[in-house]
């Protein structure tokens, strides 16, 4: 009997590491940002609507908003669309849209054509503030605090389910 | 024999033009900088296409990202402060070779840890069965004299 303990014991704590593994991988294709619970970094880019002036993410210092990073090549950006337009329309939250290296005119005829939720939509052509900000594929969506602080980074598609579990709860606990 | 030479070198023509593929940027002005730039874009992960680094990766933000090493690397930065940038923004998760870290201690002990319990468990089958062996010899010895 004494003699079945170690490979017994050693089995069930391969066991143990394995489950734990099993465990994790839903989530090892999503990359958990470092930035959650820091300060979002300094963002100042072109505007959409009028490329000569630039827009300052502090503009929104005292609110709650979104950043979503949006492009018209990326299809899952299609597929959110509506989501944001419905948010945006519910929950009067301001939504700042990054247009990650896209060209202006397909943006502008695809806010056009599609509706435009946000307040502002900013350009980022060379994709530096998106590295920034850790961004690695559209549609990317962060909720940031009055204090400019990232409380909550979606990877993929806004849905409405997201959107009800993750960052409704987060947005009514705010402070008014 | 002819025909195999031309063969063998057609292909490694073909390695050649196919590493020159995925970063078309121009090399950088100083040996030992280039030198770091290629040793760092391939020790950072591609933080799209996760299994390839951003050396070897075709997709658009690797550019940005060796873009970032280059831009840092002519700055003056050391080749830590251009790894912590990134692990900064994207987390440890875009280094292949992870950190030496409390949390990492397990990861980086575990092959050592292994081998010193095989060693160990070796040892004792070993010391176990001569043993055996012993008392056999001195049983078979009784046998043989009773």
């Amino acid at each position: 009997m004494n003699r079945f303990i170690l490979p017994l014991g050693a089995f069930a704590l391969l066991a143990l590491l394995l489950a734990v593994g099993l465990k994790q991988a839903p989530d090892k294709g999503t990359i958990v940002s470092p930035l959650i619970g820091k300060a979002a970094p300094p963002l100042e880019l072109p505007n959409l609507m009028d490329p000569g002036v630039k827009i300052n993410a502090e503009v929104y210092k005292g609110r709650w908003y979104l950043l979503n990073v949006w492009g018209t090549w990326c299809v899952e950006c299609r597929y959110e669309h509506p989501v944001l337009l419905d948010i945006k329309n519910r929950y009067q939250v301001p939504m700042l849209g990054m247009d990650w290296k896209d060209e202006d005119a397909a943006a502008l005829d695809w806010l056009a054509k599609l509706g435009n939720p946000y307040d502002n939509v900013v350009t980022d052509h060379e994709g530096r503030t998106a590295i920034a900000y850790g961004v690695y594929g559209a549609p990317e969506t962060y909720l940031i605090n009055p204090q400019g602080i990232i409380v909550h980074k979606r990877v993929g598609p806004m849905t409405p389910e997201v959107w009800q579990t993750q960052f409704l709860p987060l947005l009514e606990g705010r402070k008014p | 024999m002819m025909l195999k030479n031309l063969l063998a070198s057609l292909l490694l023509a073909l390695c050649a033009t196919q590493a020159w593929a995925v970063d078309p940027s121009p090399p950088l002005p100083d040996a030992k900088l280039q030198a770091r730039y290629l040793s760092l874009t391939h020790e950072l992960r591609c933080v799209k296409c996760q299994y390839e680094s951003i050396a070897d990766s075709p997709v658009d933000i690797a550019a940005d990202l060796r873009r970032e090493v280059r831009d840092a690397l002519l700055a003056g930065q050391t080749d830590e402060a251009i790894r912590d940038t990134m692990v900064s923004r994207y987390g440890e998760f875009i280094l292949f070779r992870p950190r030496w870290s409390a949390r990492n201690a397990l990861l980086w002990l575990a092959p050592g840890l292994m081998l010193l319990g095989g060693l160990f468990v070796g040892w004792r089958v070993l010391s176990r069965r001569s043993q055996m062996l012993a008392t056999d010899e001195s049983s078979v010895d009784e046998e043989g004299t009773v």
